[in-house]
Parts: structure tokens; C-alpha cells; sequence
């Protein structure tokens, strides 16, 4: 079942063999270099399936028999397709597999085509067909550091069959037939989060089509639409609190995009909950890049259908302001760009100062991308009127920084950039631009006195607790 | 206390208060983690009524600064005047309890449980209790998860009106929406049962266990697992039949390999609580089954419980089970297909031999461990060599020798250094149990390669080898085969060979004694003193410094002192600076303090340190010598 793992022994000891040990080549071995390998595929963990080889009657096709036989041999062709073939070994069954992967072609067509054969006795039948062809334990993740933007991802080895499955369910789900009041009693909660744990699926292809069938049965149940979203509720809090790993993420967000714009106003209290302690705590994930465009895409459409949610999304985006990661502060910057675009200026004015704070620690970034991307803002037409509009405010926040930049900073580009700022603001308003640069020296003096203030407060401070430590021993927990 | 102090006018809380809200992160999160030496400040009475009432208000801050305020609670308890008023910590706390992030409510918890023993038992029942309920019945899932941590350090110490609303909370969160809440009531099922009273184990408890053992999400049902344990071990030998095997065996069966995983993970554990009898008759056979698993990360935890299970077996049988029912599978992950299982397996399936006694280990475990010593996966072999002393002991190494060799050898050339690390650490023990013969003619040579390996780290590991096995072999050993060896590396071409000289004597020369010492490895330091490198140098006066002691007061007179005297003045700082040092050491030690010399591992690190700064430099200087 196993045998197509990531082989380290094989490569370690052929780099063994070829290197002389004096030069030996060291084991720090670039993540580009390992990739070299065959692509990666694995089963699905199918507990006690390995056995005997198995049997499947062949049975005639649809269009060969008079359509009053059809729906009778429609079910008979769904019992046979449940029947679950171990892809890992490619050399047995070879015969049935074929003839199941043709059974599928056949079925997917006479999905899209015929009229009149979902009998009611048809819906089960194809639920169960479906279940017990994609709902299984996803096997363990080969590598620990799965790093989705350097490795390959491993491939499904059912895929043959798996992915006409997803289509025959698809067209059965769009099919104009389709009657989700008699299929409820079969796509119910259960079987809706057994599809939710699919996501985790590192095949890129199952996820996406995972993701048009999630999309439809969102669309078609409204009974089962609450509880899927509380389900992705589930799934992200797991992920941001617990695991940090779930492949499926950019994927369900992607339908969360189309949900939330469908949402009736006023939001319900479900939703901006959802925004604030679901969403916007995805951004603390290592792997943000994977799923940041479609996070964004959610965030902003849910300040364009209520415009007050911009001060508390804005604040918790600072609340989690990347401190080490240069390159989540990039991808910060770029969404707070997209709200930026939209925002109301009413909004704007509520939320300025510690936004401003924020930008202007990026600016001074010794890291040139993400002073770069912040300086950007000032080619944004929208984002200047903001600022014009406020520059009483926002340009003493800015200043000490774009100021000590101008002389300081090590990238010359910045520092172009930086002139640019400070004429803007030159422009914008004079007389303030005047004054700070005239008081610039005295108010970094006041600051370094009152950081010596502070350090003398805590030397007096643990002077005292020395004192007390001494007077009364035991006082001070250890 | 507050009153003992006249000085709380100093600190107006309003400046301290500034200093917890300061815009820096970073400063806020200094004044937090003192937050200690402003509650001192303040006294126990402004403490308790102005700095917590503000703590509580202001909980809304970056994880980091919740994080260090959680902790810092927990050891509040003086500070706001002991035990009679600990309560007041309770409001702060109980926000943070509430907190996403999880680390930050662990820490809260951590602190809570910490509190929760310095309240009195009415104390507990009048401000503790409600807190837990209150968690309990949280809207949002934070603070229910928190809750589950809490009740089983309260339930011990209060009325039984009161320990069944408990018991009553505990259930409702074992059967919540939430699969967050379900898996910290499953991870704390275990730590429940044990306090408490038998009775509601067996009625209570159970159901739960059975009920989370079933759940419908993996990640709840193996948390239920390990609980598992803390249950069997509770209930009395006629109960386990009927109220844990069933749950446990469709554990050991179930679909999701994750529960497997912990069912092989915690085999140990189940096999104890679960006694003999049940081991026999349910668990050998589940045993066996985890060991043939289809999932490799399956095979590979149970693989390591291999030697653990066989040697809990009950005696009476122990070697018929293993002999029919555990060493058919052993074999066959002799030749599993993924490395980890065989990995995991090679480094308890030595342990065997001593249960099996020496003619079954010549028989059958004897070909497996040769199997493995040729595994094409070098973490297989290492891990067998890595274990050879449970062999010795049972049939004696010789028997392997001639496999060892080539995978020794194998190794020892490994592209990786960390395989290379590791085999270089086990030297000193084959050493020993090959004895000196064998070494001298097989592995002495891979012991002098190792000192001129490329990577530091593996040079720095064959120098501290090479001491252990002086000490092992002897002195007169070490001048006929070693010493020689090491001292020509001294005339080396390359400065880094040189320097290994230096690290050798460093760690030979006390080995060794003064004889060998002043003699042979005296004149060569005291020649490369004026080596063209200055790290070279630098070195020559730290060895200086460190044989000095073994050296008689003769040689360090006439000899040492004149050549630091030189190096003293040196052109190169560094080389002034280790020169200085060690006349200045050298300066007490006349004094009669005769200085401990630090091992060798801790001065070749500062060597390395200091190496690489002046390396740079040297890169200008003098061109690399090949």
C-alpha cells in the first residue's frame, strides 16, 4: 500500500557511493535539489482492504437495452461502481479496473443526457455509490514540512476513478432532474462532514472538485447551509488553534467568498462573529501565503456589504501584525491596500491614527519589500485624499520616520521614495511640514529623556524589591 | 504589608499603569513580566484594588503580553496578600481563560490550577466554583475548553451538592457541538476519573468514555484513548471486561489510522493497566495486528513498543507468546518497506535478546540483526550499532564483528555528518567491547579520518573520541598509535589540520600524563607558535593554558612562559588576548590555585566562536593554503 514514499535511504546512499569520503558532500541538502524525485502518489487509507482479487459481472451497456430496463440496470451499474479498487498496487485487478473506469464514463454520460431515470429508488443508491467511493481516512502526510510552495503535492493514486466519480456526482447534483427534497434524506449532515474532512486532501485536483461539489450542495440545501458554515467554522478554529494544517483552506474560503456576498443585510451577529474571531485570526498562520487572496477577498466583501466592520477588522489585523515574517507584512500591506480602497472616509477617521502608527513602522522597515509596499500607498489616488484630508493628524504620526529615512535608510530606492512622501506632505500642508522639521531635534531629545525617565523608574523599582526581598524573605514568588 | 512602607507615594499607579500600557509591544511586555516588582511598589492593598481592577479592564492586547500576564498571576498570590484574599486574582484570569489563542488559556488555566490549591475550601465554593461554572456554560467554545482543565482541581475539595453540579458540567462538555470542547473534555477524561469516587467512574465516566470513544470526529476518538489508561487503571480487574474492552477493541480496530496510532502508541500503558489476563487473550493478538497495519506511521509506533510489550508479557509464557505470535511479525518488519518502521524497530529489537536468552538470540534474533546491519537506510544501521550492549551482555559482540565492520565503516563515510556524529559517539563503546586488537586493526584509521573532516562539528566529536579511548586503552597505547599521528598533523598545509593538533593535546594531554606531555606534545605547541595563521597562534596559547597545569614548573619557566611572553606581543589582538589570558592564569596557579580545566567540548566551542571572527580577517590576509 506504501511503497511510493519519499525515499531518503535510496538518495543518501547513492550520494554515498558517488562522492569519495575525503570531499564528502554535506547532508544539507537544498530543498530544490531533493525535489528531483519521481512525483509522489499515495492511496487512500483503506483499513483490512487487501485481499482477494475481485470479481464484477460485466453487464450490458445502457443504450443496449429498451429504456423501461434502464433505470433497473442504472442502479445495478451503481451497486458495481462501489466496489473499491487498491490503486497502489498497479498490477492486480488491472481487467476490473478498466471495466469499473468504463462503467463510470458510462454512467457520467447517461447522467448528463437521459431523461426519467432518477427514480426515487435512485437517490440512495447514488449517495451510496458516491460515499463509499470518496469518503475514507486520508492517509498521513508523507513529509512533516509539507511546504506547499516548494513540494510537490502527492497525488491520489484512485484518481482514475476517483475523478469520475466527482463528475458523476456533479452532473447528478446539476442535473435538471435533481429533486433535493427526496435527496436531503440522503446529503445530510453526516455526509457533509465526512466531504468537509476531504478537504484536507493533498490532491489539488480532488480539492477543487471537492469544491464545486460543496459550492452546489450550499446552493441546493438551504437546511444543510448553516451547518456547513458553522462546519468551516470548525475547520479554520482547528486549523489557526490547533494544527496549523489543513490543505483545504483556500478552497472553502473561495466558497465563503461567494456565500458572503450573498448574505441579507443586516449581518447577522453569526457573521461579523465569524469575521472577527474566525477570519481575521487566519492571518496568524505560518502558511497565510497559500490562502491570503482569497482571505482578502472575504474580508473586503464583507466591509462592502457593512461598511462598520472596518475599525474592528482594521484593529485586529494590527492586533496581528506580523513581527518577524517580512513576508507576511508584504502580504498585510497589500490587503489593507484592497480595504483602503473601499473604505468609508467616516471609517477611515475612526481607525487613522493606529493605522498610521503601523504604517510608519513599516516604512522605517529595514527590509526594502515591505517599505516598499508601504510606500505605495502614496501613488494611490484614493488613499491620498484620505490622507489629505487628515494630514493634521497622520503627518506628525509619519514624520520621525519618513524623516530619519530620508537620511538613513541603506536602499536608495527608498530613499527616493521617501522624498516623494515628505514633498507630498510638504504640499499638503506647509506650516505643519514646517514645524515638525523645525522642532524634529528637540522632540527626539524629550524622547530620549523620557526613556532615561523610565529606565531610572524601574532601576528605583528594583532597588525596592531588593529592599523588600531582603526585609521579608519569601515574599517575592520565585 | 502595605502599611510597612512608607514610600507608595513614590510610584503613583497612574506612572506605573503608563508603563503597562506603553505603545512598544515590547516595553509593555518587559513591565508585564516585572509585574511582580509593580505590585510591590504598590502594596498588597493597592494591589488588590487598583492594579487588578485595571489588569481585568484592559485585556485586550497582543498574545505575547497576555501570555506573560497569565503566567505572572499565577505566582500572585503574596502579592495581594496571601491565601485569605488569593480570590482576587480570579477576575483577571478568568478573561484570559476566555482568550483564542490557546496558549495564552493554557497558561491561564495553568495559573488557575496553581491558585485553586491556595484557596480554602469555602473560598472554593464561594469564588472558584462559580468561576468554573460560569467557563462552563460560555457562549463561545474558549472559555468551555478552558472549564474542562478546572474541574478536576476543585472536585476533591467541596460538598457533594456541589460535586455533582460538576459531574453534571463535565458531562454536558463531553457531548458538545464543538469538536474543540469535546477534545479538551476527552483529554482531560483520564485526569477526571481519577478524583473520583469509584461509583460515578463506573456510571458516570463510562458512558462518557464510550460515548467520546465513538465519536464521529478522529481527533476526539483517540484523545478518548488515552484516557483509556487513567480508566483501567481506576477499575477493579472483574470490571474491565465489560466496561473498557469493547471501546478499546474497536479502537484497536478502527478506520482512522490516527486512532490506531495512538492505540500502538500508548500499547505500553494499555498493556499494563489491563493486567495479564487481558493482555493474553485480547491484547497480543491486537498486538499483532498493529504491527501488520497497513499505515507505515502505525507499523512504526507499534514497532517500538515491540521490546517494552514482550517484556511485560506475564513470565509463564512470555517466550511462547513472543516466540509464536510476536517474532513472525518482527521478521517481516525487518523488511518493511518504509524506513521509519524499520528504524523504529531496529532500536528496541536488540532489547529482545535478553528476554529470549542466548540460544533463541543466536537463532532467531541473530539473522535479523545482521539483516538490518545492511539496510540500505543508514538511521536502520545506526540504530543497531547504537544498541549493541544488550547483545554483548546476552551472547557477546564477536558474533557480529564481521558484519559490524562494513556497516561501521559504511557509516563512519556517510554523507550526512550528523550519521557520521552519531556512529563517532558509539566509537568509545565498541572500543570496549571489541577490544584493542580489533580496533587497532579495524577502526583506528576511521578514528584518525574523522580529524580532518571538513565539518567542525565531527573534528570537534573525533578529538573528545579520541580522548575517551586514551582513557580506555591507556597512555602507552596512545603513544604508539595515536600521538604520532595527531603531532604530524601539526606540519599540515591546511591551518584548520593544524588547529585539530592543538584541540587534540587540549584534550590528550591529561589522558596521557606529564611524561608524554612535556616530551612529545610540549616542543610541537611551542613550534607552531609561530605558525603564519593567527588563529594558529591564539590556539598555541590557549593549549598553553590548559597543559600548563600537567607540565612541571621547570619546563613552564624555561620554556612556556617565554614563548607567551612573545605571543604577548603579538601583532594579531586576538592573539595579545589569549596570550595575556594565559600568563595571567598561569600568574594564579603560581598562586596555588590550581585552575579546573574546562572540558574540552566547552573550549572548543569558545575556539570556534572566537575562530570565526578573526577568520574573516585572515581571508585578506593570507590566502587559504591548500
Amino acid at each position: 500500500m506504501m511503497g511510493d514514499r519519499p525515499s531518503p535511504p535510496r538518495a543518501m546512499s547513492s550520494a554515498a557511493t558517488t562522492a569519495p569520503s575525503v570531499d564528502k558532500v554535506d547532508g544539507f541538502s537544498r530543498k530544490s535539489v531533493r525535489k528531483a524525485k519521481q512525483k509522489r502518489s499515495q492511496s487512500s487509507s483503506q483499513f483490512r482492504s487487501q485481499g482477494k482479487p475481485i470479481e464484477l459481472t460485466p453487464l450490458p451497456l445502457l443504450k443496449d437495452v429498451p429504456a423501461s430496463e434502464q433505470p433497473e440496470l442504472f442502479l445495478k451499474k451503481l451497486q458495481q461502481c462501489c466496489t473499491v479498487f487498491d490503486f497502489m498496487d498497479t498490477l492486480s485487478d488491472l481487467k476490473m479496473k478498466e471495466y469499473k473506469r468504463s462503467t463510470l464514463n458510462e454512467l457520467v454520460d447517461y447522467v448528463t443526457v437521459s431523461r426519467g431515470y432518477l427514480t426515487e429508488q435512485a437517490y440512495p443508491e447514488v449517495v451510496k455509490m458516491v460515499s463509499h467511493n470518496i469518503f475514507r481516512t486520508l492517509p498521513p502526510s508523507d513529509s512533516n514540512e509539507f511546504d506547499p510552495e516548494e513540494d510537490e503535492p502527492t497525488l491520489e493514486a484512485s484518481w482514475p476513478h476517483l475523478q469520475l466519480v466527482y463528475e458523476f456526482f456533479i452532473r447528478f447534483l446539476e442535473s435538471q432532474e435533481f429533486q433535493p427534497s427526496i435527496a436531503k434524506k440522503y446529503i445530510d449532515q453526516k455526509f457533509v462532514l465526512q466531504l468537509l474532512e476531504l478537504f484536507d486532501s493533498e490532491d489539488p485536483r480532488e480539492r477543487d472538485y471537492l469544491k464545486t461539489v460543496l459550492h452546489r450542495i450550499y446552493g441546493k440545501f438551504l437546511g444543510l447551509r448553516a451547518f456547513i458554515r458553522k462546519q468551516i467554522n470548525n475547520i479554520f478554529l482547528r486549523f489557526v488553534y490547533e494544527t496549523e494544517h489543513f490543505n483545504g483552506v483556500a478552497e472553502l474560503l473561495e466558497i465563503l467568498g461567494s456565500i458572503i456576498n450573498g448574505f441579507a443585510l443586516p449581518l447577522k451577529a453569526e457573521h461579523k462573529q465569524f469575521l472577527v474571531k474566525v477570519l481575521i485570526p487566519l492571518h496568524t498562520v505560518r502558511s497565510l501565503s497559500l490562502f491570503h487572496a482569497q482571505l482578502a477577498y472575504c474580508i473586503v466583501q464583507f466591509l462592502e456589504k457593512d461598511p462598520t466592520l472596518t475599525e474592528p477588522v482594521i484593529r485586529g489585523l494590527l492586533k496581528f501584525w506580523p513581527k518577524t515574517c517580512s513576508q507576511k507584512e508584504v502580504m498585510f500591506l497589500g490587503e489593507l491596500e484592497e480595504i483602503l480602497d473601499v473604505i468609508e472616509p467616516t471609517q477611515f477617521v475612526k481607525i487613522q491614527e493606529p493605522l498610521f502608527k503601523q504604517i510608519s513602522r513599516c516604512v522605517s522597515s529595514p527590509h526594502f519589500q515591505v517599505a516598499e509596499r508601504a510606500l505605495y500607498y502614496w501613488n494611490n489616488e484614493y488613499i491620498m485624499s484620505l490622507i489629505e484630508e487628515n494630514s493634521s493628524v497622520i503627518l506628525p504620526i509619519m514624520f520621525a520616520s519618513l524623516y530619519r529615512i530620508s537620511k538613513e535608510h541603506w536602499n536608495p530606492a527608498i530613499v527616493a521614495l521617501v522624498y516623494n512622501v515628505l514633498k507630498a506632505f510638504m504640499e499638503m500642508n506647509s506650516t505643519l511640514f514646517d514645524e515638525l522639521t523645525a522642532t524634529y531635534k528637540s522632540d527626539r531629545q524629550r524622547e530620549k529623556k523620557k526613556e532615561k525617565e523610565r529606565e531610572e523608574l524601574w532601576k528605583k523599582l528594583e532597588d525596592l524589591e531588593l529592599k523588600r526581598g531582603l526585609r521579608s524573605d519569601g515574599i517575592i514568588p520565585t | 504589608m502595605a502599611g510597612a512602607d512608607g514610600d507608595d507615594s513614590l510610584y503613583p499607579i497612574a506612572v506605573l499603569i503608563d508603563e503597562l500600557r506603553n505603545e512598544d509591544v515590547q516595553l509593555r511586555l518587559n513591565s508585564i513580566k516585572k509585574l511582580s516588582t509593580i505590585a510591590l511598589a504598590l502594596g498588597v492593598e493597592r494591589t488588590r484594588t487598583e492594579l487588578l481592577p485595571f489588569l481585568t479592564d484592559t485585556i485586550y492586547d497582543e498574545d505575547e503580553v497576555l501570555l506573560a500576564l497569565a503566567e505572572q498571576l499565577g505566582n500572585f498570590t503574596m502579592l495581594v496578600g496571601g491565601p485569605e484574599y488569593v480570590h482576587c486574582l480570579l477576575p483577571p484570569l478568568e478573561s484570559l481563560a476566555t482568550v483564542e489563542e490557546t496558549v495564552v488559556r493554557d497558561k491561564a488555566v495553568e495559573s488557575l490550577r496553581k491558585i485553586s490549591q491556595e484557596h480554602s475550601p469555602v473560598d472554593l465554593e464561594v469564588h472558584f466554583e462559580p468561576l468554573v461554572k460560569r467557563l462552563a456554560s460560555g457562549d463561545w467554545f474558549t472559555s468551555r475548553t478552558s472549564a474542562c482543565g478546572l474541574f478536576s482541581v476543585c472536585y476533591p475539595r467541596v460538598s457533594s451538592t456541589v460535586k455533582a453540579e460538576i459531574r453534571q458540567h463535565f458531562r454536558t462538555l463531553c457531548s458538545d457541538d464543538t469538536p474543540m470542547v469535546r477534545r479538551a473534555a476527552a483529554s482531560k477524561l483520564g485526569e477526571f476519573a481519577k478524583v473520583l469516587e469509584l461509583e460515578y467512574v463506573k456510571s458516570d465516566i463510562i458512558s462518557l468514555f464510550t460515548a467520546l470513544a465513538s465519536d464521529e470526529q478522529d481527533s476526539v476518538r483517540l484523545l478518548a484513548v488515552e484516557a483509556c489508561v487513567s480508566i483501567a487503571t481506576l477499575l477493579p480487574q472483574e470490571d474491565l471486561e465489560t466496561l473498557v474492552m469493547p471501546t478499546l477493541r474497536q479502537a484497536a480496530e478502527d478506520k482512522s489510522w490516527r486512532v490506531r496510532y495512538m492505540v500502538a502508541d500508548k500499547f505500553s500503558e494499555l498493556q499494563k493497566a489491563v493486567g495479564p489476563e487481558i493482555t493474553k487473550n485480547d491484547l497480543v493478538p491486537a498486538f499483532q495486528n498493529l504491527l501488520k497495519d497497513c499505515e507505515a506511521e502505525v507499523r512504526a509506533a507499534a514497532a517500538n513498543k515491540v521490546k517494552e510489550f514482550c517484556e511485560n508479557l506475564p513470565e509463564d509464557n512470555r517466550e511462547q507468546i513472543i516466540m509464536t505470535h510476536i517474532l513472525p511479525c518482527v521478521k517481516e518488519l525487518v523488511s518493511d518497506t518504509n524506513q521509519h518502521v524499520k528504524s523504529a524497530l531496529a532500536s528496541v529489537i536488540m532489547g529482545l535478546s535478553t528476554i529470549l536468552g542466548k540460544d533463541n538470540t543466536i537463532e532467531h534474533l541473530l539473522p535479523l540483526f545482521l539483516a538490518q546491519l545492511k539496510d540500505e537506510c543508514p538511521e536502520v544501521r545506526l540504530n543497531i550499532i547504537s544498541n549493541l550492549d544488550c547483545v554483548n551482555e546476552v551472547i557477546g559482540i564477536r558474533q557480529l564483528s564481521q558484519s559490524l565492520l562494513p556497516a561501521i565503516v559504511e557509516l563512519a563515510e556517510d554523507a550526512k555528518w550528523r550519521v557520521r556524529l552519531a556512529i563517532i559517539e558509539y566509537m568509545p563503546l565498541l572500543a570496549g567491547q571489541l577490544g584493542v586488537e580489533f580496533f587497532d586493526e579495524k577502526l583506528n584509521t576511521l578514528c584518525m579520518a574523522w580529524l580532518i573532516d571538513h565539518v567542525y562539528a565531527i573534528r570537534e566529536a573525533a578529538t573528545c573520541n579520541l580522548m575517551k579511548l586514551v582513557e580506555k586503552f591507556g597512555a602507552e597505547w596512545a603513544q604508539n598509535t595515536i600521538v604520532p599521528k595527531v603531532l604530524g598533523m601539526a606540519n599540515d598545509p591546511n591551518y584548520l589540520h593544524r588547529m585539530t593538533t592543538l584541540f587534540c593535546i587540549n584534550a590528550l594531554s591529561k589522558a596521557c600524563g606529564q611524561e608524554i606531555t612535556t616530551k612529545q606534545m610540549l616542543p610541537v605547541v611551542l613550534k607552531m607558535s609561530n605558525d603564519q595563521v593567527a588563529n594558529v597562534r591564539f590556539n598555541v596559547a590557549k593549549s598553553l593554558q590548559k597543559i600548563g597545569p600537567i607540565l612541571d614548573s621547570n619546563a613552564l619557566q624555561t620554556e612556556v612562559k617565554p614563548v607567551l611572553e612573545k605571543l604577548a606581543s603579538d601583532t594579531d589582538m586576538d592573539v595579545k588576548y589569549f596570550a595575556q589570558e594565559a600568563i595571567s592564569g598561569f600568574k594564579e596557579m603560581m598562586s596555588c590555585v590550581i585552575p579546573h580545566p574546562p572540558d574540552c567540548c566547552a573550549l572548543s566551542w569558545s575556539v570556534m566562536e572566537r575562530g570565526q571572527i578573526s577568520c574573516k580577517l585572515l581571508l585578506i590576509t593570507v590566502p587559504h593554503p591548500n
